[in-house]
């Protein structure tokens, strides 16, 4: 690293303060409104420290909701959209590296056909194909259902590539040792690429669990039941009321509870990620 | 406890291109046997045919009197130790030795006796519990090893298992695969491209190249008498000087003419006063260059060339045509731009048919 000298390494500073101040400030502000008094806000009075109402606020939002539009409490959508957003970055993770192994490791007709078919995929996603998708999952009955949530989203052309690229840079002697130690393709997998795969296994978890925690599109067409709405959507539906006042400190403190999961698997995550990027020995 | 035996070992790729054009070896029970050869020569093919790693187009490979063309690697009874050990990076030692004894689900006292006979031998009782990235190289060198040794095989199989290790360690080492193969009395075969590792390791050596058995033999038998040369050049640091015989000056009884080529080692070159033995040959070089190693010195010359000599070819190792390389006991040798005569005995020449296929009694 480059060390740098007086003005120049203060200037560095300021303008690192400059940016966290940029991207922390609305993340304040709606930490601060979901302390408020509706009423407050309302009238634009609002001040830039925290409110009385913290723990009514949150109290209501995730066992109540809102006395508008959403009647269900911000609790149960934050478990569907965990659900949903875990069902998809583990579905994703499993079926990708079996893919890239089958890819990789075993030689059967067509095998680059299929390679290319995976990798032609990453061209036509959800948004591409969401009138046939649609139509499969609603004749599949899985409207309004976790499997319905998920499914679609699991095939992931990037996750499988990922992989393949990293089992390409496994020593192929691994594998021959593996084969002297009477070891069979099953184990192999489970014993070695696996283990080594993990820290690969852990960034990918964290990409896909915010990835499909973030969807929007898909939950908002094929959930219709008020108790299987995710997060995403809950927070849409709360801020249109028709007839009556937003209630923004629940909006807010939806919002603010709505960051937690991806900045605690991001944080819990972290040191693996991180040591995955930085242990290149194999 | 077996013998190996190659009949007529042959591979070819689907592209044509044959890397083992049919080889016979024997190996004895018990034998340390090394195949040798320039990078290339298809002796590390040979070896994972033996372990079962690449198929055999035809031939057979016959492990303790059963053929093993056919039978899985883990099933033929063999331990191998990879070039870059291929020690599973996210086991412990002790799980790395007891992984294969796992999978052919022996029982638990039984696999630690094992493994703690095998950590005691190989000096790797204090790390048994850290992962293989905490080794050195030597030491993960020594876990390979033990991941052999715990299987109790028939036959070790070796791929270049030094080579990754500097050269102090690399000597040290050789000594340790050679003692425990002594005491264990386990048929080896070892592959490796160093000479000197090849001469000091084998009970019977093989020397390959481009997918063929050039000599086999005892290690001191190929270097005293090298069947072509190829051997010649190969086996032996400094390499064999090679050079028509034409351009020797010499009247050698039983050889035909002039074709033929003669080899005579570096160390058997004495710089002389002009008196040639009888019999033997003396050569008129210009030094070009002298190189000191402390215990010797090696002196470079280039022999006087006639109009339109051909050059010897001989690979690897080969001196330019016209160059001779002598070894000289001692720092003391000619100065550079000397003009010197060497000559050497005749019972330490070397001669060769005009191909150089085939050695030629004196």
């Amino acid at each position: 690293m480059v060390e740098q000298e007086g003005i120049q390494r203060y200037l560095a500073h300021v303008v690192l303060w400059i940016g966290i101040a940029i991207v922390a400030f609305p993340v304040y502000l709606a930490f601060i409104a979901s302390t408020q008094d509706n009423a407050v806000i309302a009238n634009g009075q609002m001040s830039l420290l925290p409110g009385g109402h913290f723990l009514e606020t949150y109290y209501q939002t995730i066992f109540v909701g809102t006395s508008g539009s959403t009647r269900e409490p911000v609790g149960s959508m934050m478990l569907n959209s965990l659900i949903m957003a875990t069902l998809i970055a583990v579905g994703k993770i499993a079926i990708s590296i079996i893919s890239a192994y089958a890819i990789v490791y075993f030689r059967f007709p067509f095998r680059m056909a299929i390679f290319w078919v995976i990798f032609i995929t990453l061209m036509l996603p959800v948004e591409v194909r969401i009138y046939p998708t649609y139509k499969i999952v609603a004749d599949l009955h899985l409207l309004d259902s976790y499997a319905g949530l998920s499914l679609p989203l699991i095939a992931s052309a990037t996750a499988t590539l990922l992989f393949r690229q990293f089992f390409m840079t496994v020593p192929d002697e691994l594998l021959e040792a593996s084969r002297i130690d009477g070891a069979g393709p099953f184990r192999f997998f489970w014993d070695t690429l696996l283990p080594l795969s993990r820290t690969n296994m852990a960034a990918l978890f964290v990409i896909l669990f915010i990835l499909g925690w973030n969807q929007y599109l898909w939950p908002l067409l094929i959930t219709t039941r008020d108790d299987m709405q995710t997060i995403q959507i809950g927070i849409r539906k709360m801020i249109t009321t028709t007839d009556a006042l937003t209630e923004w400190p629940i909006v807010m403190a939806t919002a603010v509870l709505a960051m937690l999961p991806p900045v605690f698997v991001v944080v819990v995550m972290q040191r693996l990620f991180v040591r995955g990027l930085v242990e290149t020995e194999k | 406890m077996a013998n190996v035996t190659l009949r007529d070992v042959r591979k070819a790729y689907p592209n044509g291109f044959e890397a083992i054009k049919g080889v016979d070896v024997d190996v004895a029970d018990g034998q340390f046997c090394v195949l040798v050869g320039p990078s290339g020569c298809g002796k590390s093919t040979l070896l994972r045919m033996v372990a079962g790693l690449e198929t055999i187009t035809s031939g057979e490979i016959d492990i303790g009197g059963r053929i093993v063309n056919q039978i899985e690697p883990a099933d033929r009874d063999i331990a191998m130790v990879f070039q870059n050990y291929a020690l599973y990076p996210h086991m412990s030692v002790y799980n790395n030795m007891a992984y294969g004894l796992r999978n052919r689900g022996m029982a638990k006292p039984e696999i630690d006796t094992r493994v703690q006979e095998a950590a005691r031998v190989l000096e790797l009782t204090p790390m048994l519990e850290r992962k293989p990235r905490q080794l050195s190289g030597g030491q993960r060198q020594r876990v390979a090893m033990g991941r052999a040794i715990v299987r109790q095989p028939k036959v070790f199989l070796f791929d270049e298992p030094l080579s990754n290790l500097d050269a102090k360690l690399r000597i040290a080492m050789r000594v340790e695969i050679r003692k425990l193969q002594r005491r264990l009395k386990t048929t080896s075969i070892y592959v490796t491209h160093d000479q000197l590792e090849a001469m000091t390791l084998a009970d019977i050596l093989v020397v390959m190249n481009a997918g063929q058995v050039e000599q086999i033999g005892n290690p001191l038998d190929i270097y005293q008498k090298p069947a072509t040369t190829f051997v010649a050049a190969f086996i032996g640091a400094p390499p064999m000087n090679l050079l028509p015989l034409r351009d020797a000056g010499l009247q050698l009884q039983g050889a035909s003419g002039e074709a033929g080529i003669l080899g005579i080692r570096p160390e058997d070159f004495q710089v002389s006063n002009g008196a040639v033995p009888s019999g033997g040959v003396a050569l008129g070089l210009t030094v070009e260059a002298i190189e000191r190693v402390g215990a010797e010195t090696y002196v470079y010359g280039l022999r006087a060339q006639r109009d339109g000599e051909a050059a010897v070819s001989a690979k690897p190792g080969e001196l330019p045509p016209g160059e001779i390389l002598i070894r000289v006991p001692g720092q003391t040798g000619p100065a550079i731009g000397e003009r010197i005569t060497v000559a050497a005995p005749r019972d330490k020449l070397h001669l060769f048919s005009a191909d150089g296929r085939q050695r030629i009694a004196l």
